[in-house]
This record gives structure tokens, C-alpha cells and sequence, in this order.
């Protein structure tokens, strides 16, 4: 039992290790996609390394050669990115087209049509975005109203979609939409995808509650796609859909986030009960809870690994990253923002202690608790899809989407 | 990357596992748990015919020679079968003391005969319904005697031999001693615990004549070491147990029937099913880390294997107790087979002290780590 590359996996480490010294940028600050209001030199940066990575191969490893992939195994991306993450590299610009959007289109697409899109994609000269989630359709996801009706040799779409990352700057985005509102809710959906710049496409920023912007809304109307933009037939959208969900699972995760050594660290400098709050017992308890949960998750990483690294799929075990992770950062910044007694509310990074973490990282994991798969929707999947128990009865199974008591 | 466990291993945990389901069903361990047998003599005699009582003494002694990984695949397995042997009192705890603190001729007397089952061993620490500490050791060795009150000691009431935590006073420190448990000046009386399917007893000695054992200078921390190995190799043993009891569950939620629908068509019964399963995978993965360090002697040793124990405990603790939860009534009935595992998990849970003392333990080690 070790934690050691193999020979092969370590040459290819060596490999990267070399080309990242002679090619990342040097700036200290790379700026990374991590709100709303990106400037635009941050994102050039971000598109100069992206056409170094895909020049060199390294921007979709595990992509076949055809598509400008390395035809490399998922251990060599894990390899990849670990070095990378040394690193001040721009981040987050490019993870949805290349991670959930354009594997969608190398499945369903057509071969001409690869051939137009792949690589800009690769290269970061044209970025995706991914439009599925409504205002009436979230965890139930199937249940999207947006609408597409047939015009000729295109599709007329109409409605609204929500919580979409980087529509302000995309060129190009995967759409799932309603085109038989008269069959029941996952047989009426199709699947296109289209130029973000169309007329009739309107971007809005939604505001969160810790003040600070990711996502945007988007507005459909009258929006004009070509039939020959549709992926998959007309009515088996949903199908499509899994493809590009299936994607999203391995693409989502928890930003690296406050952790028991920083509880650690406040502990020894707060005061309760007449002693520094290290020294008391409960709170020792709740650092050795969120240590265990911290390794506990750290260690089932190394298991996926190893398997990754045996030419293995990953186990059901790397489904439990998420729903372990983002409750641990609010409840470990809530139990932080408590030793620190009334003045625990400030959030003047100035003056809260260790410049807010805990209060801003209370605020941010609300929404990671809720994005790419809420709580409730991750335990579903783990007792469904790992533990082999039936799902849940669905009233809306079998009933025409337009008499479901809640359509409109 | 391999952090996994080996092919042979695997094919050892195959094997164990087999055995147990062939040797040692649910109805071995119902008639230990009414019958009048300490333990079953039968699984342990089938456990010392596949040599499994030698796996880590090494071949010069009749054993195995095999690493800690090995008895950690086979701890999962007898934890699986909430086997009723002393496995873990004679093998995880007093072997390995003989093992690390035994002098050449304790180690020429015992682990031949531990290897070979002819003699069973336990360990004897706590003395009371208090947390043992360096200073509340009462039981004293000196010339060769052994005078004090040990309890509970699993396996007490029939095994052949025990390590003691003693206090020397000669040295006034802490110490362990070999006894013979067939020596003269001992009383032993079996004690009703949660778990009769794993034999507890309280041993009062009396001037019992005992050899003392090799020691690094700081008795305690050579005490701490055993407890140590010992807590990654339970963690094992509870990971069984828990996985055992998620499976129950699901079988029952998938059989069980209540307004209409199976009952693990229910979200409240669902997620709390995911919620065991969540537990179960922490624990392994802080115990693979354990097994890991065990096995290197690695320096983190004392940190995963408080860390394995926390998240063990926790696991089959949890899962014992909501697989009775999932049953509903039937659950709590005598016939039913989910006492085992809820009886077990605090045996096992409670057999090295207080999670509250393992949870202080760990912090107090990544305060020095990080010092």
C-alpha cells in the first residue's frame, strides 16, 4: 500500500512537471473565473493558456488524438492537474464547454459539425456554456418549460433559463427544451445547441445572497436555431440530457475551503470559558469530527485513484464527495463563527478574525450545498444507483406534461 | 497510486470470508449469545487450522509471517460475521504485546503456542468504570507478583493467558506483565455485559506470580502503541459489522411493505440508508490510512489510528442502531438477528476507551504534529 506513481505514471509526471516549468505563466495573480464581472484581460490570459495546453496536448488528455486529445488514460489527467494546481494558471473558463458541453456534442453530433466546434473549443477561442436549469425546473430538472416549436427548416424557442455560469462570455451553448408539451415529462425534450449570440437572447446577472455574482440568467425570445443544430431526435432530449449530466458529476466539486487547521488556528486564539477554546473538550471533539470527515474524504480520493491508476472505474465510493463536503463547510464555519462569540456577525475582513473565511465561506455553502446536486438529490443517488433501492413513486410518470397540476 | 489492498490479500479476505459463511452463520453466534459456551470453540478451531492465529508472528515462531494488512482484510471478515471468538483479545492485542514489549524467552514460551492455538491470550488494561490513566493504575507488580483488580478483561473467564497493565514498584512506573491465568492466587468471575457473545470477566490477583515484560522507558506509551494497532485492526472489525448491518437494512427495506410501497421507496428511509453508507466509506478510507501506517510503522501511526477509530466507531454505532431503526418493531425482538450487531458495536466501540478520550488523542497528536 503506497501513495507512489507507478514508473510509466511517474515519467509522464516528470513530462508535465518539465513542460509546466517552460510554459506557465509567471504572474503571481492569474484571475481565475470566480464572479460575474470578469475583466477581459483575465480572460485572454486565460485563452493564451488554453492554447498552450491544447498545442501541447495537455487541455483534454483523455480525448482521443482525432479530436486534439492526448488519447491518455484519466490517471494522466488526475497527474496533469495536480501539477497544474502548483501553479497561478487561469481557472474555470473553460471547465463546462470542455468538461460537460463539448463531450455532449462529440456523442450526439455530427461528424461535420465536431469537426467545426471541438477545436476552438480546445483552444479556448470559443467558450460553451450550459443552458438547462429553469426557475420551475431545478432537482427536477426534466421538468423544463422553455419551448421549442417547429418553424420550417428551425425552432422558435421560447422562455427562461437559470443559474447558467459564464452566459455573459459564452459564444455557444447545450439547450435542453420542451417541443411536446402533450406526452408525459421526459418524452416531450429535445436537445440543441446554439449560438449565444442569436437575436432575441438576453443576459442577466443574478445576484446572491453573499453579494457577489456567478451566474446569469437567460432569456428566451423568439430565438431562431436551425433543425440541423438538434442533437439526438426530436423527443429524445432527455436522453441527450444524461449524457451531459452524466459529465456534470465528474465537473462539480467543493473549492478547497476553510478546514479543521484553520478551526485549529482560531481556537488557539479565542477565549471561552476563561481558557483559549483549544483547551476545551467540545471543541477539541468537533476538530477531531471534521478531521476524520476531511481525511475520510482525502483517503477515498486515493482509493478512486488507484483505481484510475489500475485502468479501474472508480467504485460508488467518489459519490460521497459532495454531499460530505459542503454541509462540513457550513457547519464548520457556523461552529467557527460561534467561538467567536457576538462578534462573530462581523464580516469587515478587516476586522473578523483571520479576515472573515468563516463568515464568507458560511455565506458560499449554502449555494454549495444546492449546486450541481442538492443534499437531498446526492443522497437519493447514493441509496438509488449504489444501494440498489427503488425510487421514488413519481405522480408525474405517465400524465401529458400540459395536465400536471403545477404546468403552465 | 496504490493505495489498495493486494491481490493475495483480497484472496485471503475471499477465503476468510468464505469460511465464516460456511462455519460461522448468524445461528453460531445466536447459540453463543443462549447458550452456556464462552465463545465458539469450533470457528476458532477452524481460525487456527487456516494458521490465521500466526498471521503476523513471524515464521521462526510457527507463524505466518504475513504484514498488518492481512489481519486487517481478516478483521473486516470476523467483524462481518460478528464472530464469537477471541480473536481480537489474543491476536491483535496480546500477540502484538508479546510481540513489540516480550522478552526473547516470552517471546520463545508464547507466540509458538498463540501461533499454533494452543494457548489463548488477552490483555488486561481498565480496572474499574473509570478511564485508566497512568496514575489510576492500582494493580502493582513486584518480585515476580502480581496483586490487583482487572476489569473488564474480554476473554477473561477462559483464556489461557493475559498481559497486564501494571504499575512496577520497583521502577514506580508503568509496566506490562505476563500471568498464567491457571496460576495460583486468581478469581475470575464472568460479567454480565451487553455482549454475551464476547466474554468479559473481572480477574482479581492475589500475590499471582508473573513475569515481567521489556519496555522502551515509558511504560504508558508503550501501552498506548498496543492500543493503537489495536484500534486499526477493530476499525476493521466494526467496518464488517456496519457493512453487515447496511445490508440488513436494505434487504428489509427492499422485502418490507407499508402503504402501498416498499418502504425503501421512501426518501426518510433512503437517506438514512446513504447516511450509513456515507459513514461506512469514511471509515475505511481513515482506515486503509491506518492500515497503511501500520504496516510502514509510519510516523502518522497514532494519528490514523485515532482517526480510524473515530470514524469506525461512529460508522457501526450508526448503522447498528438504524438497522434496527429501518426493521421497526420485528427489530427488537429476540429472534430477530439485528442484536448482534447492535450489541457488538458498543463492545467493540467501548472495548479501548471512550470515543470522547480517542477524539482528545487525535487532536492532541496534530497539535504536536503540527508544533
Amino acid at each position: 500500500m503506497d501513495f507512489n506513481d507507478t514508473p510509466e505514471e511517474n515519467d509522464f509526471r516528470l513530462e508535465v512537471r518539465d513542460w509546466l516549468k517552460n510554459n506557465a505563466p509567471k504572474e503571481k495573480k492569474a484571475g481565475g473565473y470566480d464572479s460575474i464581472d470578469v475583466q477581459e484581460s483575465a480572460l485572454s490570459r486565460a485563452r493564451d493558456w488554453q492554447a498552450k495546453k491544447a498545442e501541447a496536448g495537455y487541455a483534454a488528455i483523455t480525448w482521443p488524438k482525432e479530436y486534439g486529445g492526448l488519447g491518455g488514460s484519466s490517471i494522466q489527467s488526475v497527474i496533469y492537474s495536480q501539477e497544474e494546481s502548483k501553479y497561478n494558471v487561469p481557472t474555470g473558463f473553460f471547465d463546462i464547454g470542455l468538461g460537460m458541453c463539448i463531450p455532449t456534442m462529440m456523442a450526439w453530433a455530427t461528424k461535420e459539425q465536431n469537426e467545426r466546434y471541438v477545436e476552438p473549443a480546445l483552444y479556448g477561442k470559443e467558450i460553451w456554456c450550459q443552458l438547462f436549469s429553469e426557475p420551475s425546473a431545478g432537482s427536477d430538472v426534466a421538468g423544463v418549460r422553455t419551448k421549442a416549436e417547429k418553424d420550417g427548416d428551425d425552432w422558435i424557442i421560447n422562455g427562461q433559463k437559470v443559474w447558467t455560469s459564464g452566459a455573459h462570455f459564452c459564444d455557444y451553448g447545450i439547450i435542453v427544451v420542451r417541443t411536446d408539451p402533450t406526452v408525459p415529462k421526459h418524452k416531450g425534450l429535445s436537445f440543441f445547441f446554439l449560438d449565444m449570440k442569436s437575436p432575441g437572447i438576453e443576459i442577466k446577472p443574478i445576484r446572491q445572497i453573499s453579494g457577489g455574482s456567478n451566474f446569469n440568467e437567460v432569456f428566451f425570445t423568439d430565438v431562431r436555431v436551425p433543425d440541423t443544430q438538434r442533437l439526438g431526435e426530436v423527443g429524445e432530449g432527455w436522453k441527450v440530457a444524461l449524457t451531459t449530466l452524466m459529465n456534470e458529476r465528474l465537473a462539480i466539486g467543493v473549492p478547497k475551503s476553510a478546514d479543521y487547521s484553520s478551526l485549529t488556528h482560531l481556537a488557539k486564539d479565542v477565549i471561552l470559558n476563561n481558557k483559549p477554546a483549544i483547551k476545551n473538550d467540545h471543541v477539541r471533539a468537533k476538530i477531531a469530527d471534521w478531521y476524520v470527515q476531511s481525511e475520510g474524504l482525502k483517503y477515498t480520493k486515493m482509493r478512486s485513484l488507484t483505481s484510475l491508476s489500475k485502468g479501474e472505474t472508480p467504485g460508488p465510493e467518489s459519490s460521497i464527495g459532495k454531499v460530505v463536503s459542503a454541509p462540513k463547510m457550513q457547519d464548520l464555519a457556523s461552529f467557527a463563527m460561534d467561538l467567536q462569540g457576538a462578534a462573530g456577525i462581523l464580516n469587515d475582513p478587516d476586522m473578523s478574525l483571520m479576515h472573515s473565511i468563516f463568515q464568507n465561506q458560511w455565506m458560499s455553502a449554502a449555494g454549495y450545498r444546492i449546486a450541481g446536486g442538492t443534499d437531498e438529490i446526492l443522497r437519493n443517488i447514493v441509496a438509488e444507483r449504489v444501494l440498489g433501492l427503488p425510487q421514488d413513486i413519481r405522480v408525474d410518470k405517465n400524465v401529458p406534461f400540459n395536465e400536471l397540476a403545477d404546468s403552465r | 497510486m496504490n493505495f489498495d489492498f493486494s491481490e493475495d490479500q483480497k484472496l485471503l479476505k475471499e477465503q476468510v470470508s468464505r469460511f465464516l459463511a460456511d462455519n460461522c452463520p448468524i445461528e453460531i453466534v445466536r447459540e453463543v449469545l443462549e447458550g452456556d459456551d464462552f465463545y465458539s470453540e469450533k470457528v476458532w478451531k477452524g481460525l487456527i487450522d487456516l494458521g490465521l492465529t500466526g498471521t503476523t508472528i513471524p515464521e521462526e515462531y510457527g507463524g505466518l509471517g504475513l504484514s498488518p494488512l492481512e489481519l486487517c482484510v481478516i478483521a473486516e471478515e470476523l467483524g462481518r460475521a460478528s464472530a464469537p471468538v477471541p480473536f481480537s483479545s489474543s491476536v491483535y492485542l496480546a500477540t502484538e504485546a508479546i510481540k513489540l514489549f516480550g522478552t526473547n524467552e516470552q517471546k520463545e514460551n508464547y507466540l509458538p503456542k498463540l501461533a499454533s492455538g494452543e494457548i489463548i491470550a488477552t490483555f488486561a488494561l481498565p480496572e474499574s468504570a473509570m478511564e485508566p490513566n497512568p496514575d489510576n493504575i492500582q494493580s502493582t507488580f513486584s518480585s515476580g507478583k502480581l496483586t490487583g483488580i482487572k476489569m473488564p478483561v474480554p476473554d477473561g473467564s477462559y483464556a489461557d493467558v493475559c498481559v497486564v497493565v501494571v504499575r512496577d514498584k520497583t521502577s514506580d512506573s508503568i509496566r506490562m506483565a505476563i500471568v498464567d491465568l491457571s496460576a495460583e492466587g486468581i478469581e475470575k468471575k464472568s460479567l454480565s455485559t451487553l455482549d454475551q457473545t464476547r466474554d468479559h470477566a473481572e480477574i482479581i490477583f492475589n500475590n499471582t506470580p508473573s513475569e515481567i515484560m521489556n519496555s522502551s522507558g515509558d511504560g504508558w506509551s508503550d501501552v498506548q502503541q498496543i492500543l493503537d494497532i489495536a484500534a486499526v485492526l477493530i476499525s476493521f472489525e466494526q467496518i464488517g459489522g456496519a457493512e453487515a448491518s447496511l445490508n440488513m437494512a436494505k434487504e428489509y427495506a427492499l422485502d418490507r411493505f407499508a402503504f402501498g410501497r416498499q418502504i425503501g421507496s421512501y426518501q426518510a428511509v433512503k437517506h438514512k440508508l446513504a447516511d450509513m453508507y456515507i459513514k461506512i466509506e469514511l471509515a475505511k478510507s481513515n482506515s486503509y490510512y491506518g492500515a497503511m501506517m501500520l504496516n510502514d510503522n509510519g510516523a502518522d501511526l497514532k494519528i490514523a489510528a485515532a482517526a480510524s477509530r473515530v470514524a469506525a466507531t461512529d460508522a457501526f454505532n450508526f448503522a447498528a442502531q438504524e438497522n434496527i431503526q429501518t426493521h421497526g418493531g420485528i427489530g427488537f425482538t429476540w429472534e430477530a438477528d439485528t442484536q448482534f450487531y447492535y450489541r457488538r458495536s458498543q463492545v467493540l466501540g467501548l472495548s479501548l476507551g471512550s470515543i470522547a478520550s480517542w477524539k482528545n488523542k487525535l487532536v492532541t497528536q496534530l497539535e504536536e504534529k503540527n508544533n
